[in-house]
């Protein structure tokens, strides 16, 4: 069986007894490993941050399932080891760090686990420096840049020991070059730790570099697929007002307009190769 | 504006001074206070004084930090110490119809200055050398034998670290708020009393919205990373008495030993 498997979930914000009106979640199933990278992309109010919640039973489904590694979210009992498994990493990053210093932040997942003194040291170290925060351990959080205090929030999560880690939105408040450090630091745990990662984000560039593309739209999956297989469906993606990568819409207009082109470039460079090619 | 008031900050550091136990710094603290409420005539605030002075500077802090702090006080040093100028008792040094100096009005008055600033920076040494959240962890272990009447020791102790760590966050967002509303000519300098704080009903309503949404925030991020409550909870930085804390409280004891001799054996200038 998968690490995650999602049945049929529909999920619904209407107070109980209220007849729900739309469902923020509407019947989605989806599998995933471990070690993989998925993207989930859509629209505001798509349903992918109720997707998110999830995963770590923070919402539990009004219909269908969601086991985490064997464990059903919905068994009450199961809500803390499913926690400890799949992290999460919310939008703000000022609003997750919960302490006046990085380390002492960093340890309150595990202080919150009962972990020992000796044992929390050592991972949030360990944490500290697979995000490369390590020499900023004694600052106070509010003194960093966007993309360090959300790098700071990953490190909290790390420092629980999870499987997965799930990010809602990690960049969507931070400058370009905070973007840029959050993404190489979750490719790196990817790579090189083997995380699970599943990212949340309507930023198309980085959804080109996950290893499975989830596209939402009103509380379905629309497609699913590599991102290749996914943004060479422009069409489709622009009838539901979603964007595709620049270079892939440059080469959905050139062939719109005669050009023959072998497959769509998702990166600047591939895009460049391939006019390149064309030109010739 | 707001932002530079160095009351109440912490300066990371490794002197004599942060490596006490914080609960240790605490418990002086609270001694402290009730000693220099208890000195009666200037050889033991002397006493008092001197010790102040080592602890500052075993604080290894920038005394700069420490004029800071004394800077918001300073209006009320002067307004009780002109008080006390005033109301001293025996032979007037000069008089203006009801105002009258005299030397003892003048001896209380530098008497109050010193008690109050020795106060200041006394707490100013403490939250200088002290992080927010070992002051609030040494508070909880304090008030942990209160557990036994049920009161909640743990989510206060959890309140006071939450709300120290979102203070800056809300004054970088009170000065956002206020260049917002002044961008759209709101106007908070001018007009009486009244006006003024009227002007502030536009700032407060924002903050607070965003405050409560934060709070919603921070406690589902909190959740997230499995808090439950104080159950079962560890904490990575254990706090221990050392040999420093005993000589601290050593020293301490002198003092009061010192200004109890003083009280008794120094006649009074008061």
């Amino acid at each position: 069986m998968s690490f995650v498997s999602i049945r049929d979930v529909r999920f619904s914000y209407a107070q109980e007894g209220e007849q729900p009106v739309v469902n923020a979640v509407d019947g989605v199933s989806l599998d995933i490993e471990k070690g993989e990278f998925i993207a989930v992309i859509g629209h505001n109010g798509c349903g992918k941050s109720t997707l998110a919640k999830h995963l770590n039973a923070m919402l539990l489904p009004d219909s269908g399932s969601v086991v985490i590694d064997g464990d059903d979210t919905s068994v009450e009992e199961n809500t803390y080891t499913i926690r400890e498994k799949v992290g999460l990493v919310l939008q703000n990053p000022d609003n997750q760090l919960v302490a006046s210093i990085v380390e002492e932040d960093v340890a309150f997942g595990p202080e919150n686990l009962g972990v020992e003194p000796s044992e929390i040291r050592r991972r949030v170290d360990e944490a500290l420096k697979a995000v490369d925060m390590y020499e900023y351990r004694e600052h106070a959080p509010h003194k960093l840049s966007g993309g360090q205090k959300q790098r700071v929030a990953i490190a909290g999560i790390l420092a629980i020991q999870p499987q997965c880690i799930v990010l809602d939105e990690p960049t969507a408040m931070l400058d370009p070059s905070g973007r840029q450090e959050v993404i190489s630091t979750l490719l790196k745990l990817n790579r090189e730790q083997k995380m699970t990662v599943v990212l949340i984000t309507h930023y198309m560039d980085e959804a080109v570099l996950a290893d499975r593309v989830v596209v939402m739209d009103s509380g379905k999956i629309l497609i699913q697929g590599t991102p290749d297989e996914v943004f060479s469906q422009v069409e489709l993606l622009k009838k539901h007002r979603l964007d595709v990568p620049q270079s892939a819409e440059l080469a959905f207009r050139l062939t719109g307009c005669g050009l023959s082109l072998k497959s769509i470039p998702l990166t600047q460079a591939d895009c460049v190769a391939m006019l390149e090619e064309a030109m010739r | 504006m707001v932002r530079d008031v160095a009351f109440g900050q912490y300066f990371p550091g490794k002197s004599l001074i942060h490596r006490l136990d914080p609960r240790a710094k605490i418990l002086m603290f609270i001694a402290y206070i009730v000693i220099i409420f208890c000195t009666f005539n200037f050889a033991a605030l002397g006493v008092t004084v001197a010790f102040t002075a080592l602890y500052l500077i075993l604080s290894r802090i920038s005394p700069k930090f420490y004029f800071k702090s004394l800077k918001i006080i300073i209006f009320i040093v002067i307004f009780t110490s002109l008080l006390n100028l005033f109301y001293g008792t025996g032979d007037p040094l000069w008089q203006w119809g009801i105002f009258k100096i005299t030397l003892n009005g003048i001896s209380r008055a530098v008497f109050v200055s010193v008690r109050i600033i020795c106060l200041i920076l006394a707490s100013s040494c403490l939250t200088f050398t002290t992080s927010p959240n070992e002051l609030t962890d040494a508070i909880e272990r304090l008030m942990k034998p209160l557990k036994v009447i049920h009161f909640p020791v743990h989510e206060i102790a959890m309140m006071m670290s939450l709300a120290l760590r979102f203070v800056p966050t809300l004054l970088e967002e009170t000065d956002k708020i206020m260049q917002a509303q002044k961008a759209r000519g709101a106007d908070m300098e001018s007009g009486n009393l009244f006006k003024r704080v009227k002007a502030l009903v536009p700032i407060l309503i924002p903050l607070f919205v965003s405050a409560f949404r934060r709070a919603y925030d921070v406690a589902t991020a909190m959740e997230c990373r499995c808090y439950r409550g104080g159950a079962g909870r560890t904490r990575m930085k254990q706090i221990h008495l050392s040999k420093r804390d005993v000589v601290a409280f050593i020293t301490l004891a002198l003092v009061i030993g010192g200004v109890i001799v003083c009280n008794i054996f120094v006649t009074s200038v008061l």
